[in-house]
């Protein structure tokens, strides 16, 4: 499942996008965010729980803000460069 | 040299005259529905008070988000540039300034000249801005300059929805049926406030001074929070809401100074 | 703080009831499931028969989540003849989903609304656009009705029916009939530039001053509206079977423009006053068929 967190609004459209199939649950991206904005949480996926990676409820109406320290526009922020298995990615298009 | 600042916000409009670097008169007017007229009327007055015809004005120069709506003005400067060359003005030490306006925030980023460097602006979201505080005032039914000090009294912010302003109301009237203490509401939306104000500072790099301006810097419980919320000390002006004015007669005098030349 | 308009007024007027299929039937060996959904405003209740709607209910949420959920409990079981006893699997699912006491499992509303709208209107439906009293979700599903793309704004009030309710009282249009009120026009007007309804109002007030008709003033706001909602639809992904559910599906305003926009046509919900099934109850539908796969699964079957 592709979970984008993040909105979009006057000032253009960001999302932090997450592909909890391709998950592995390692955790490396949460270690990487410098912002403690990642965690791991459950998910129901095809009748199992699995520990796949979120973006906590706290920065999810504010990512703009959160996650553009990263360089973002670039898609090389931390957690993507973390992810083995390209299950991050990010929309960044400010207006 | 006299000139003058026009900054025509979206509800106040704000008119500086400066007088060889002096700040000689103020006056303000009520936008409404007819900005060009109030800008007008304020001109005139703050001339009438600095005792000054308007012919020996070198130059006027608009700025602010109606900043087309003045045709008496010779020109007009953006709202970042009048900001970063007051806050330096004001405070020469200054790096970061602040302006929190009616339905706008920004953060400036300025070198030692006052020029601009960089700048982050809020998203066009009520849950920014000044209008934020004011429904939110009328929701808790107190007068919109009682929310700073209602605030102080608080220990705790209110778990309230602060990122919307239309969410941000309802929640108010049930916690009010709840009888939930309204210093605690009033903080949690100077709360909210400075923590999207802060993440715009972030987003620049703090670099001090910093310097808050605009309406809301008026409003003490949006400075705690802000301070709060920063961790370092915020520098804060007489007539806060008074900046974007006095930058643009400050750049007006720096044209005219150019033009004579 | 989602509980709060609970106080606030409904608009979007629906019924509280409870229905019990007449050409279903269950016999003791039957796998009995319930799905109970505990939304902001509504609390639901689904139960199935071997994975197949036997009944439902709908009622207003109190004060609480717990209490919300035996009440609609109660509703649904009303003319079964089921006990509570007789349930071998549920789950709860919405806001409330983790205060349902008799739930075996809870599961987010986003996997039990696909699951649902895949039940409702069959394996065909890829995507769903549920506008809702305090949010807007946009989901992308396959064919076995399991989520493959998503996103919620619960932000800002843009669009949902807070918002628009908000932007109905300033032009004092009844809310029921926005969606005509914006439709008769002759010509559609530029959208409002500013998303925020704070904003929004400043601006809607400026047209009405320049001689805008009220009519033309909401065809412009619910025409922003509309790009806003597209635009989150097109991100998830689109596709021709596409579905508007929540209080909105019920705005002709929006769902007419979001047509529009997209170049696609909605399919057409069941009526539960004509015999249908009710897309209300999307949620609980999905989670009593995540019950009843779970309690298979259970079984070892």
């Amino acid at each position: 499942m592709i979970t984008h967190y993040g909105y979009i609004d006057g000032s253009g459209e960001f999302y932090i996008i997450i592909d909890s199939d391709k998950c592995n649950s390692c955790g490396e991206c949460v270690k990487q965010c410098p912002q403690n904005a990642l965690e791991m949480v459950t998910e129901f996926i095809d009748l199992e729980d699995k520990t796949v990676v979120a973006v906590t409820e706290q920065h999810r109406k504010k990512i703009k803000y959160t996650c553009s320290q990263c360089k973002p526009e670039e898609n090389k922020t931390p957690c993507i460069l973390a992810c083995k298995q390209s299950a991050i990615q990010c929309v960044w298009k400010p207006q | 040299m006299i000139t003058a600042g026009v900054d025509m916000g979206i509800q106040t409009i704000k008119v500086v005259i400066l007088k060889d670097g002096q700040v000689v008169a103020r006056s303000k007017a009520a936008s409404g529905f007819e900005p060009t007229k109030a800008a007008e009327q304020a001109f005139e007055e703050a001339l009438k008070t600095a005792k000054i015809a308007k012919a020996d004005v070198a130059q006027v120069l608009a700025t602010g988000s109606g900043m087309d709506m003045a045709p008496f003005a010779n020109g007009t400067t953006s709202m970042m540039g009048t900001d970063a060359k007051a806050g330096v003005h004001l405070f020469p030490t200054a790096r970061t300034i602040i302006d929190v306006g009616a339905e706008e925030a920004r953060a400036v980023k300025c070198d030692e000249r006052g020029i601009m460097m960089d700048f982050v602006v809020n998203e066009r979201c009520a849950a920014g801005a000044g209008t934020f505080i004011e429904a939110m005032a009328r929701a808790l039914e107190v007068k919109m300059e009682d929310m700073g000090p209602l605030s102080l009294k608080a220990e705790r912010a209110s778990p309230i929805n602060a990122s919307c302003v239309i969410f941000g109301e309802s929640d108010v009237v049930t916690l009010i049926h709840r009888q939930e203490s309204k210093p605690e509401i009033a903080r949690a939306v100077f709360d909210a406030m400075a923590d999207r104000v802060s993440a715009m500072v972030h987003r620049l790099g703090v670099n001090p001074e910093v310097v808050l301006v605009g309406g809301v810097a008026k409003d003490v419980g949006f400075v705690a929070s802000l301070k709060r919320k920063l961790g370092i000390n915020i520098l804060i002006p007489e007539n806060p809401e008074y900046a974007g004015a006095l930058g643009a007669a400050l750049i007006a005098a720096n044209r005219a100074k150019g033009a004579q030349k | 703080m989602k509980e709060t308009l609970k106080d606030a007024k409904e608009y979007w007027r629906w019924q509280e009831y409870h229905r019990v299929l007449p050409d279903k039937s269950w016999k003791s060996k039957d796998t009995i499931t319930a799905g109970v959904d505990v939304g902001s405003v509504g609390s639901k209740a689904a139960i199935m028969v071997d994975g197949e709607m036997y009944a439902w209910a709908i009622t207003r949420t109190g004060s609480n989540s717990p209490d919300s959920a035996k009440k609609v409990m109660a509703m649904v079981l009303d003319g079964t003849g089921l006990q509570q006893s007789d349930i071998k699997y549920t789950v709860g699912t919405g806001y409330g989903r983790v205060n349902v006491p008799m739930a075996n499992k809870a599961i987010t509303e986003i996997a039990c609304h696909a699951k649902g709208a895949n039940y409702i209107w069959g394996p065909k439906v890829r995507t769903i656009l549920d506008v809702g009293g305090q949010d807007i979700k946009a989901i992308h599903c396959d064919e076995t009705g399991r989520v493959t793309s998503f996103l919620m704004n619960d932000k800002c009030a843009a669009g949902t029916g807070r918002g628009m309710e908000v932007f109905a009282d300033l032009l004092q249009i009844p809310i029921e009939d926005i969606g005509k009120v914006s439709l008769s026009i002759d010509e559609e007007p530029p959208p409002v530039s500013c998303t925020c309804v704070a904003f929004a109002k400043t601006e809607a007030i400026g047209l009405l001053r320049k001689g805008w008709t009220k009519e033309k003033v909401l065809a412009a706001y619910t025409r922003a509206m509309a790009i806003r909602m597209a635009n989150l639809i097109n991100r998830v992904g689109l596709e021709k079977e596409f579905v508007v559910t929540g209080g909105q599906s019920k705005n002709m305003g929006i769902v007419s423009r979001v047509e529009n926009i997209l170049g696609v046509k909605t399919l057409p919900s069941p009526n539960w006053r004509d015999g249908g099934l009710d897309p209300m109850v999307a949620g609980a539908t999905g989670a009593a068929l995540f019950a009843n796969a779970l309690y298979q699964k259970s079984q070892g079957t």
